[in-house]
């Protein structure tokens, strides 16, 4: 079963100040999304600033009004019927805001009676594994603490899914390492994880799913593991090589011996330029995820829907 | 009840600052009337010679010699437009200051329906105005007794309650306009209730704008009109709830569809 799943969702922002702004009415957020999560997985979430990971979330929760197609959470449409969906989410948002002059522990309490729930000692056991005391005045807090009030405020009530926006960033390397520790253990209680970042290593390493979204539109969607090992390779030669018949490449660049591209085409011709080149070393290797992030991403033209489906890794 | 309880907490600084304040005044009012009074007299006779400025008050039509008089026009000044501007401030900041504060992604992704939320903060406005009001006359009742006036207690009491409508109004419009805002509310909030405050004294002024009575709360909270007649203007108090009802249910509406 899948927990999350959306049908074509879209969603266009009407542009405040239209009266007197010239341009278009209405902003692109996701144009026609569909994205599936299995139960039980840890899906991560990928794209870049403005792609459209924060409107999707916000859409998903009810924050924002789709403009056209579906949103379901746990089988449940996410307009119509927020208020159950929400009872078993819990959600961290990128930059956590809180009310001025509460403390930890009456903004944790606050939380947990908006579930209807006592989550006082789960809270205190988060609280300790996060270093965070419970007396301390949020706005006193720097940046990273309030991200650790984020962490138990989306923990603590044992939710079945976790949407997490950005999660880590702010964390020090020590709590990133416990946070992580802390949805592992979650997610082998079966809560499932989305988890939207722009720091590929994390979602590598930690996700089994990814999808990756550009322009508001689904780029690529599938397994992580997948995903990296798609039919691109990366090529880096020492020496000199004629590379004008070759179809497939990308992301080509000179190095001080030589030169690095992507080549996503077809291995025996590859192989055939090369036996001819004037060669001193050569490595071919799988592509990471960041290449392949940067694959949808670095380059304009040609990034585009058409070469991704040579790989394999389209949705 | 979570959301309730979380709003009256958060605004009870503002509550304290804002009661005591108009409690205080109206508490000194009363008692400088007893000094007051001889000199009053002669003031009401120059007041009423003052042609429109005092009609813009309704000074032209009371007697500041007598303690109601007096009471109508210092404490209905004090209670009617003090409480106005807390209840617009309260009412205009409610829906809007979580967005304004970044809150509304926390509190709007906790299983709370919108329409709870709405409730929540809109009997936290109610009860707020109805508290300052509350202590309000309980404290301006202490003091009355205290100078030994006799003043008429039924048409004291239809002043108070006449402040308490216009303020429960003004709470509920300002409530609605709320929903519709994202970032500083309460510049829009204070000006709603300094707008309808200047109706009514242009209202006072001439016949021919007497209407805007109806579009304003501070139309029937006027001290002259109630001292005078002993009564409530029933069409202006139907227009003031039918506005009050039209910003309640705007605010359900707007906020249940409001993008955050």
């Amino acid at each position: 079963m899948n927990i999350i799943e959306t049908e074509k969702l879209t969603k266009y922002y009407t542009r405040a100040g239209r009266l007197y702004r010239t341009g278009p009415a209405k902003i692109r957020g996701i144009v026609d999304l569909d994205l599936a999560v299995p139960e039980g997985s840890c899906f991560g979430f990928i794209g870049p600033n403005g792609a459209g990971k924060s409107t999707t979330i916000r859409t998903l929760l009810g924050l924002l009004r789709a403009t056209s197609g579906r949103a379901r959470i746990f089988g449940k449409d996410c307009a119509s019927r927020r208020e159950e969906i929400l009872s078993e989410v819990g959600f961290m948002p990128a930059e956590a805001s809180f009310y001025s002059g509460m403390r930890v522990g009456e903004l944790l309490r606050f939380s947990a009676s908006l579930y209807k729930r006592d989550c006082g000692k789960r809270a205190g056991e988060l609280c300790e594994r996060l270093q965070l005391d419970p007396l301390r005045k949020i706005d006193q807090l720097s940046l990273g603490n309030r991200k650790k009030v984020g962490i138990v405020c989306a923990l603590q009530h044992s939710p079945r899914l976790l949407i997490l926006d950005e999660p880590s960033s702010g964390l020090d390397p020590l709590m990133q390492r416990e946070f992580f520790s802390l949805l592992s253990e979650s997610h082998k209680e079966g809560a499932t994880i989305f988890l939207s970042s722009h720091v590929l290593s994390e979602i590598q390493r930690f996700c089994s799913h990814a999808a990756i979204i550009r322009e508001g539109r689904l780029a690529a969607c599938g397994d992580v593991a997948k995903l990296s090992r798609s039919n691109a390779k990366r090529v880096t030669l020492y020496g000199k090589a004629d590379l004008s018949q070759l179809a497939g490449i990308r992301d080509r660049k000179k190095t001080e011996q030589g030169e690095t591209f992507l080549y996503s085409g077809e291995i025996r011709p590859l192989i055939g330029a090369l036996s001819q080149a004037e060669l001193t070393d050569i490595t071919i290797a799988e592509p990471d995820l960041e290449e392949v992030f940067l694959h949808y991403y670095g380059e304009e033209e040609g990034a585009g829907k058409g070469e991704g489906e040579d790989d394999g890794i389209l949705a | 009840m979570t959301v309730f309880w979380h709003e009256i907490k958060r605004g009870r600084t503002a509550f304290a600052v804002w009661t005591a304040a108009v409690a205080f005044l109206m508490v000194v009012c009363v008692f400088l009337f007893p000094e007051m009074r001889g000199e009053m007299e002669q003031a009401g006779d120059m007041f009423s010679s003052m042609g429109s400025f005092t009609a813009a008050f309704g000074m032209d039509r009371l007697n500041f010699g007598e303690f109601l008089g007096f009471y109508s026009i210092e404490c209905g000044n004090i209670l009617g437009l003090g409480g106005a501007l807390f209840a617009a401030l309260t009412g205009a900041g409610m829906l809007a200051k979580e967005q304004k504060e970044h809150t509304a992604d926390f509190l709007l992704t906790h299983p709370a329906g919108r329409g709870r939320i709405v409730s929540g903060k809109l009997a936290a406005v109610a009860v707020q105005i109805l508290m300052l009001n509350g202590m309000a006359l309980l404290l301006a009742a202490g003091s009355v007794l205290l100078i030994g006036e006799e003043a008429a207690w039924d048409k004291w009491l239809l002043l108070h309650l006449a402040y308490l409508f216009a303020q429960l109004e003004i709470g509920a419009v300002c409530f609605g306009v709320s929903a519709f805002l994202s970032g500083n509310s309460a510049g829009i909030g204070l000006g709603l209730a300094i707008l309808w405050y200047f109706c009514n004294i242009i209202a006072n002024l001439t016949e021919k704008a007497r209407f805007l009575k109806y579009f304003t709360p501070f139309g029937y909270a006027e001290g002259a009109d109630i001292v005078n007649s002993g009564r409530l203007d029933g069409g202006m108090l139907l227009a003031g709830a039918a506005l009050a009802a039209a910003g309640i249910l705007a605010a359900y509406v707007r906020y249940g569809r409001k993008d955050i």
